[in-house]
């Protein structure tokens, strides 16, 4: 999907809120508060949230965090959610041993 | 600036984009950024190993590498306001045999006539930088002032200071054509039908170049590689050093956060399932995985989270095409940069704002010019 974004398009100020300490990405302890504010700094969308603060990159890879990121940057930006694609789902499904995975081919 | 009009109007976010329009904003210039997708870095920006490197480079492309070690990447993340965790930790080159250790002297020697500080080390020398390294390794290349950074920050940065300056970022706008007045680079069209105006347009989208070039009556003979990459879970702090092998057959570091990132082959990168979208072959990454043991067997239990793939705009003779051209004056090329643009991005960025200002380049860029390819008879 692909939606025309003016990236200076006017958010407001950053407003703090009371829940900003709240932990959204448990495998890598990111708050509501840094994904809000990354979106204030320009981050419009859940691939650039993830790479500028890494939710959703730890151990489960967004499989938790992933609908709530979703929907604070949405509701950041005053978007519906639906316009704010999901992020991209990478194999491994779970994550799996180097020696393992290199037995892909006998005699290894 | 109006909403459609500016100084000058690049094509293409990326780090290299994103780069030339925070230095363009520096000098006091307008800047409008149009990017296909949806997303900032979306191509080879966020899908490679983020190696600042020099050793390896072709020797038109050293200078603007050993440029950029030198003067602009230690300070970048206090440039830029945030850390984009770059290391200067060295760069070691693997070998385990005679004839691995015969390519690393071929490298060497050449990287030496460059004037570029790389050397020969025994396997002890090896081990003392890096205590991991398997018992085969029987010696390497050494680059102690080579190292990396994190390809996705940097993009970012330089997005969000460029932003700040006041460049205006539109996404999901992809460029048809780019339209001359007297004679002149002038309107950028998009397939919408919207008609951007700048007195400069730079052109850095990558493979899709290309596509753009077309409107002009220019082709740049590149093809889209695929290059495949896989990340490991956090692990506690154990090398900081870039990492590759004789052979070329994987190449990584360890990142800020613990992670470890590897990228490698399968031998078919250049038969792929060009969708439009570059997706990891279910054969590559546990090559990269026997790869990667085969010189680290400590890695053995560190666990894979993800894997991921991405576009690298090879061209013919492995260099970038820099510069300005006679024939359509107001224009811009930076494409092509073969996969080893992001070590040289702020460097790139920096060229390109100082080609789209008019001014006279930091670096001579007449190596990387359009019209350099010749018919071989």
């Amino acid at each position: 999907m692909v939606v025309i974004n003016d990236r200076s398009r006017d958010l407001g100020p950053f407003m703090p809120a009371d829940d900003d300490g709240l932990i959204i990405c448990r495998c890598e302890e990111i708050t509501k508060g840094e994904i809000r504010r990354a979106v204030h700094d320009g981050m419009f969308n859940l691939h650039e949230v993830r790479r500028f603060l890494r939710c959703g990159m730890g151990l489960c890879q967004g499989q938790t965090c992933g609908r709530l990121v979703r929907s604070i940057v949405a509701r950041e930006l005053g978007t519906p959610i639906a316009q704010i694609d999901e992020a991209t789902a990478r194999a491994p499904m779970r994550p799996i041993e180097m020696s393992v995975f290199a037995k892909e081919v006998e005699d290894v | 600036m109006s909403a459609t009009t500016a100084d000058v109007i690049i094509i293409g976010a990326g780090a290299i984009g994103s780069a030339a329009a925070y230095n363009l904003t520096k000098k006091g210039l307008s800047v409008i950024v149009l990017e296909r997708s949806g997303y900032i870095g979306n191509g080879g920006s966020s899908r490679n190993g983020g190696g600042v490197r020099q050793s390896g480079r072709d020797p038109r492309e050293l200078p603007l590498a050993m440029y950029g070690v030198k003067n602009l990447w230690p300070s970048l993340s206090e440039e830029l306001g945030m850390d984009v965790e770059y290391y200067q930790r060295g760069n070691l080159r693997l070998g385990k045999t005679e004839e691995h250790l015969r390519i690393l002297r071929g490298l060497t020697q050449n990287a030496n006539e460059c004037g570029l500080d790389v050397r020969m080390i025994d396997a002890a020398e090896a081990r003392e930088i890096c205590p991991y390294l398997s018992g085969e390794v029987i010696g390497a290349s050494w680059c102690p002032t080579d190292g990396h950074a994190n390809p996705m920050l940097v993009t970012l940065a330089f997005y969000r200071a460029a932003r700040r300056n006041g460049a205006r970022f539109i996404t999901g706008c992809e460029v048809t054509a780019i339209q001359k007045s007297r004679g002149r680079a002038r309107r950028v069209v998009s397939s919408t039908g919207e008609i951007f105006e700048a007195d400069s347009v730079v052109l850095v989208a990558g493979y899709d170049s290309n596509a753009v070039l077309a409107s002009l009556g220019f082709f740049v003979p590149m093809s889209p590689l695929l290059m495949e990459v896989l990340v490991t879970e956090e692990m506690p702090p154990m090398f900081y050093q870039m990492l590759g092998t004789a052979m070329a057959d994987f190449y990584g570091h360890q990142s800020s956060h613990g992670s470890f990132v590897f990228g490698g082959s399968s031998g078919y990168e250049a038969y792929n399932r060009n969708n439009g979208t570059p997706v990891s072959s279910s054969i590559t990454a546990p090559s990269m995985c026997r790869a990667v043991l085969g010189y680290f067997p400590a890695l053995s239990e560190a666990k894979i989270v993800r894997t991921w793939a991405g576009w690298i705009d090879e061209c013919a003779d492995h260099v970038p095409v820099i510069g300005l051209t006679d024939e359509v004056p107001g224009f811009v090329f930076g494409c092509a940069f073969s996969g080893h643009g992001f070590g040289i991005s702020p460097v790139a960025g920096m060229l390109l704002a100082e080609l789209a200002a008019g001014e006279t380049t930091t670096l001579d860029v007449s190596a990387f010019a359009y019209d350099r390819f010749k018919a071989k008879i």
